[in-house]
């Protein structure tokens, strides 16, 4: 910590360090507790940032928070990595992602070695046998979720359509339909000038 | 080296799953299964544990997929794979770009690919019902052939789990709880009284 040059006395290392641990330990706590990530983590991380410690006001968490459903990747990653650089820069952003991700990794590779024998059980077997057409429900619940957030005109509808016919019935690489997606939207945003934007903030706040 | 091939795979994956959790089912049904990590049937199954299990839900699968194809080194590369996308485009964000919701290019893309991820989960589900639901090796030729391709026991408890689930609201878990506990009846129990 010599490095750090004179612009720091010893308090402020102290309380960057403390920030450091305690970032690291809500995100940690987050992802042993919270099943599902994603939307399940959000009052935690309101409890823990913006209550208990005051890092971040409430109206910029919120937009956190959409920002991390919005973007492309893991939305309990983009929480952690965004919390994190807000309160705590680049280190922060990292130890938040860490913490998020560590408690998964270990629990995951823990039962991974069991879970083979464990399914060979008959009884277990059986259970599974009906664990399958359990989860095809909750996949269908999170089509109906997303599907009553969604905005509906012929476009977007002509888009859903055909991204589930070629998904179901041809080979076509779902990438392509995500960037076909992208450029179609690109283009009726841009050249036709029309402005989702204005009707687009149905976003979960 | 299926390190390599492993790492491109997750990284793929996180870099396209937009709207979280489920969203990134088409593609890993798609990829993981494509390389023969998995079955679709392995898969399923995993989803269910992924489900009772803390921690987010692409971390998971990414841990299980590389743990079962390469061990713990094959975890931990699925598992910063899936990661360093969101990792290297919040930050790329969160430096940038101060108005990025209300960039209207953003905004355009974002308007694309949102009904498209809709229909891809839904076409997982259609996936995972023809998979779970099922029996291809019945010939249908004749209706007592169709009635052996429809997997009924399958079939009745996802009709149960669905009244549940959309009636009640239950709780993830409690679902796959209470999916496990008929499939115990349905596959343990019930042959045992009716033998």
């Amino acid at each position: 910590m010599d490095g750090f040059g004179g612009g720091f006395n010893l308090k402020q290392i102290e309380k960057q360090g403390n920030k450091f641990k305690t970032l690291f330990l809500t995100f940690f706590k987050i992802g042993l507790f919270t099943f599902g990530g994603g939307y399940a983590m959000i009052p935690l991380i309101e409890y823990e940032i913006v209550e208990r410690h005051k890092w971040i006001e409430t109206k910029d968490i919120l937009d956190i928070f959409a920002i991390a459903e919005s973007t492309p990747g893991v939305i309990a990653i983009n929480t952690a990595t965004f919390v994190g650089y807000k309160v705590a820069g680049f280190w922060g952003s990292l130890l938040a992602t860490l913490g998020v991700a560590i408690p998964s990794f270990v629990i995951i590779s823990i039962i991974s070695l069991f879970f083979v024998q464990f399914q060979n059980l008959e009884w277990v077997a059986y259970a599974f046998n009906g664990i399958r057409a359990g989860v095809i429900v909750l996949i269908l619940g999170a089509v109906v979720k997303m599907g009553q957030k969604g905005q509906y005109n012929p476009l977007t509808i002509i888009l859903l359509v055909l991204a589930f016919l070629l998904a179901s019935f041809t080979q076509i690489n779902v990438v392509f339909l995500i960037l076909g997606g992208a450029i179609v939207g690109l283009v009726y945003q841009v050249l036709l000038k029309k402005n989702p934007a204005n009707n687009n903030h149905e976003v979960k706040k | 080296m299926i390190f390599l091939e492993l790492f491109i795979t997750f990284f793929k994956i996180g870099l396209f799953t937009i709207g979280g959790g489920y969203a990134m089912i088409p593609l890993i049904q798609q990829e993981v299964v494509a390389n023969q990590w998995l079955t679709i049937t392995q898969l399923t199954d995993f989803i269910g544990v992924a489900e009772s299990t803390p921690g987010p839900f692409a971390v998971n699968i990414a841990t299980f997929v590389g743990m079962e194809t390469a061990g713990l080194l094959g975890a931990f590369v699925t598992t910063l794979a899936v990661i360093l996308p969101s990792f290297i485009i919040i930050l790329i964000i969160a430096k940038a770009f101060v108005n990025f919701q209300s960039n209207k290019w953003v905004q355009g893309a974002l308007f694309g690919m949102r009904p498209v991820v809709i229909g891809l989960i839904a076409s997982a589900v259609f996936i995972l019902m023809d998979n779970v639901l099922i029996n291809h090796g019945a010939s249908i030729a004749d209706f007592e052939g169709f009635l052996q391709a429809l997997k009924y026991k399958e079939i009745i408890i996802f009709g149960i789990c669905c009244f549940i689930y959309f009636r009640f609201k239950l709780h993830p878990i409690k679902l796959i709880f209470l999916a496990g506990g008929l499939g115990m009846v349905f596959f343990g129990v019930l042959p045992l009284m009716f033998r």
